[in-house]
């Protein structure tokens, strides 16, 4: 196992965001986190990567296991050898992962320089090689390049080129893609899952979208109000899947097979922190709700590596 | 089609760039030559990525910008010769939805400032119990009437940008990437919603986004767009695609479903530049099939009797 997050609790300020979440990844798996916004997917990724602290957050419960040590144990400065090094984070806007004075090429040096220790000729010359295998066209020019001169999609092959140059074993993306158009999303989507093979390293990758999951996943967690609804491999998840929440989910997205109609969406919204419901935060919205869901918090099921939270599990229907 | 709701007419928009000191005066055509029919109750879908100009079209429709070029016809007037004061009393049978609900509601007007914002814009009186009407159409509380934007979520606001879009009860109506800002599940409720009216008010649809899928699932009849102009009409949802740009975009459309996941072919190279149009087809740098004849000749948008059409000199069989 390469990350094992166990029980973890989140709080900020007064708040508990984030409470129980348990999943775990191993070497050379894509595990999809998903959930509408609010439900605690990038909380989940800034709990990872140690930058809690940036939104005024702190672990206050849990662990979070890297090959075998616990982060959440380690000080700052030992943390940093983490941070880029053995985790790289691709984050939603690439433009707030540039910096827009520097040259392209000089922002993904450092890494080389910091995390492998290389000196300027060597790491640029590896920073030209990421861009080819980006297929970045025109590499060499590329790296003498501003941020604003490239599209949005270019930036973005930036970005994970940069979050491989400290050769790390896991990879978290924040939707990576949302501010991209379909086709780059569809090469970037494809690249990361390329990368992720020929490495051999594990990608966290989070989502709202169910059909990048279907495309890009083996192993789904899905959250919702801050809490894990279900985590599954991604093909019995979409076949049988156990909580009503990602039955939901999948429905959310128009299929070819679709009937004009049969897109209804999920009633309602995901509550804020200081709204949370008693039992089953997704009672009020669950058309399989029951006085029970109203007042028990469900346990987190586990089988093997799987688990749900659910009073009235899809799967006991299936049977 | 016989009594078209609205016709474009070869409808064309050039835009001026700043000019810059020792630099030769620079345009881009937005939109080039684009012509089609809607018919009444119709929906139909625009598709295409970001600086297609489909929202360049979208405004065009509505007269919210002037065509450089071609005419715009709504139930057999010819908007672009209205005078303004014709023109404001014809903007009663037409309306829009904006992409953004946080930018396209004022933050200091209630709900019921937004809603009765078109009647005032029409010297109109607001008919009584015409804003409890508009929020209940729309699935909000009436209760709501006195709220502002900023108490309201992402969805919540586009659903007053739709009863706002329906306050004079318009036949016609121009929906700009409504759901685009948007999660999937509160896409999924204003798409449902959306439906539903243009069911119970007889409403003519122009949908204007990038999602093929959303399109499909939406839309009557879909126009794919590419750098400014129409490249291949879908005569209806479940058309197979022939045009391969449109073929791109349905490749690069994902489904939910692991066991039906797609092989990507990488579209290699990047769009034309707008200053310079290539003389030929503008997909032909990135296009697999593009032959010589692509690189110089224009296709144009030959279409058949099942009302497909398709602007490529290989078309896919």
């Amino acid at each position: 196992m390469l990350l094992g997050v166990d029980t973890l609790s989140v709080s900020i300020g007064g708040a508990m965001p984030l409470e129980g979440i348990r999943f775990d990844i191993r070497k050379g798996e894509i595990v999809g986190i998903v959930g509408e916004s609010g439900s605690g997917k990038s909380l989940t990724a800034l709990a990872i990567t140690g930058l809690l602290p940036l939104i005024g957050g702190r672990v206050s419960a849990g662990s979070i296991s890297f090959e075998g040590t616990d982060l959440t144990k380690l000080s700052p400065r030992e943390r940093r050898a983490y941070n880029g090094r053995r985790i790289g984070f691709i984050t939603q806007n690439p433009m707030t992962a540039l910096d827009p004075l520097q040259r392209i090429g000089e922002q993904v040096d450092v890494v080389s320089r910091l995390h492998l220790g290389l000196p300027p000729h060597a790491a640029r010359a590896r920073t030209v090689e990421l861009f080819r295998q980006m297929r970045i066209a025109a590499p060499e020019a590329i790296a003498e390049a501003y941020p604003h001169q490239l599209s949005g999609g270019m930036k973005q092959r930036v970005v994970i080129a940069m979050a491989l140059a400290g050769e790390p074993d896991l990879i978290v993306a924040d939707e990576p893609t949302t501010a991209l158009d379909v086709t780059v999303q569809a090469q970037i989507i494809h690249l990361l899952a390329e990368e992720v093979r020929n490495r051999h390293i594990a990608l966290m990758m989070i989502t709202h979208d169910m059909s990048i999951v279907a495309q890009l996943c083996d192993r789904v967690a899905v959250l919702y109000a801050g809490r894990v609804a279900e985590v599954s491999d991604v093909r019995a998840l979409f076949a049988h899947p156990a909580h009503p929440y990602t039955r939901a989910l999948i429905d959310c997205i128009p299929r070819p097979d679709m009937a004009r109609g049969a897109l209804t969406g999920i009633p309602g919204a995901v509550p804020a922190v200081a709204d949370y419901p008693s039992g089953c935060r997704f009672h009020p919205r669950c058309p399989r709700a029951t006085d029970l869901c109203r007042t028990q918090v469900p346990a987190l099921v586990t089988d093997g590596r799987d688990s749900h939270a659910c009073h009235h599990s899809l799967r006991d229907t299936h049977g | 089609m016989a009594d078209p709701l609205i016709t474009l007419d070869g409808v064309t928009r050039r835009f001026d760039m700043p000019r810059r000191f020792g630099q030769p005066a620079l345009s881009m055509l937005a939109v080039d030559g684009v012509s089609v029919r809607i018919a009444r109750g119709e929906v139909v879908g625009v598709v295409g990525e970001s600086g297609c100009g489909k929202s360049t079209l979208a405004r065009l429709v509505l007269r919210l910008i002037e065509p450089s070029a071609g005419t715009v016809t709504f139930d057999g007037t010819d908007l672009t010769d209205l005078s303004a004061d014709k023109m404001r009393l014809a903007r009663r049978r037409m309306s829009m939805v904006f992409q953004d609900p946080y930018s396209s509601l004022d933050p200091r007007y209630t709900l019921e400032d937004v809603l009765s914002e078109p009647f005032r814009a029409q010297g109109l009186k607001v008919p009584p119990g015409r804003i409890d009407e508009l929020l209940t159409a729309v699935g909000l509380s009436n209760r709501l009437a006195h709220a502002y934007p900023h108490q309201l979520s992402g969805g919540q606001r586009q659903r007053v940008g739709i009863a706002r879009a329906l306050a004079l009860s318009p036949e016609f109506m121009v929906l700009d990437e409504p759901t685009a800002s948007l999660d999937v599940s509160i896409q999924a409720q204003i798409i449902d919603l959306l439906l539903r009216l243009a069911g119970e008010r007889s409403l003519t649809y122009l949908f204007i986004s990038h999602d093929l899928g959303l399109v499909s699932y939406f839309c009557d009849r879909i126009l794919v767009m590419y750098f400014g102009r129409i490249v291949e009409v879908l005569p209806g949802p479940k058309a197979v695609p022939r045009h391969p740009y449109t073929r791109a975009l349905m490749d690069s459309s994902f489904v939910p479903d692991p066991a039906a996941r797609r092989t990507l072919v990488p579209i290699t190279g990047e769009p034309p530049s707008v200053h310079t149009p290539p003389p030929g087809c503008a997909f032909a740098a990135r296009c697999i099939r593009a032959s010589d004849s692509c690189r110089t000749t224009r296709p144009p948008l030959a279409e058949t009797p099942d009302g497909a059409a398709v602007a490529c000199h290989h078309p896919i069989a």
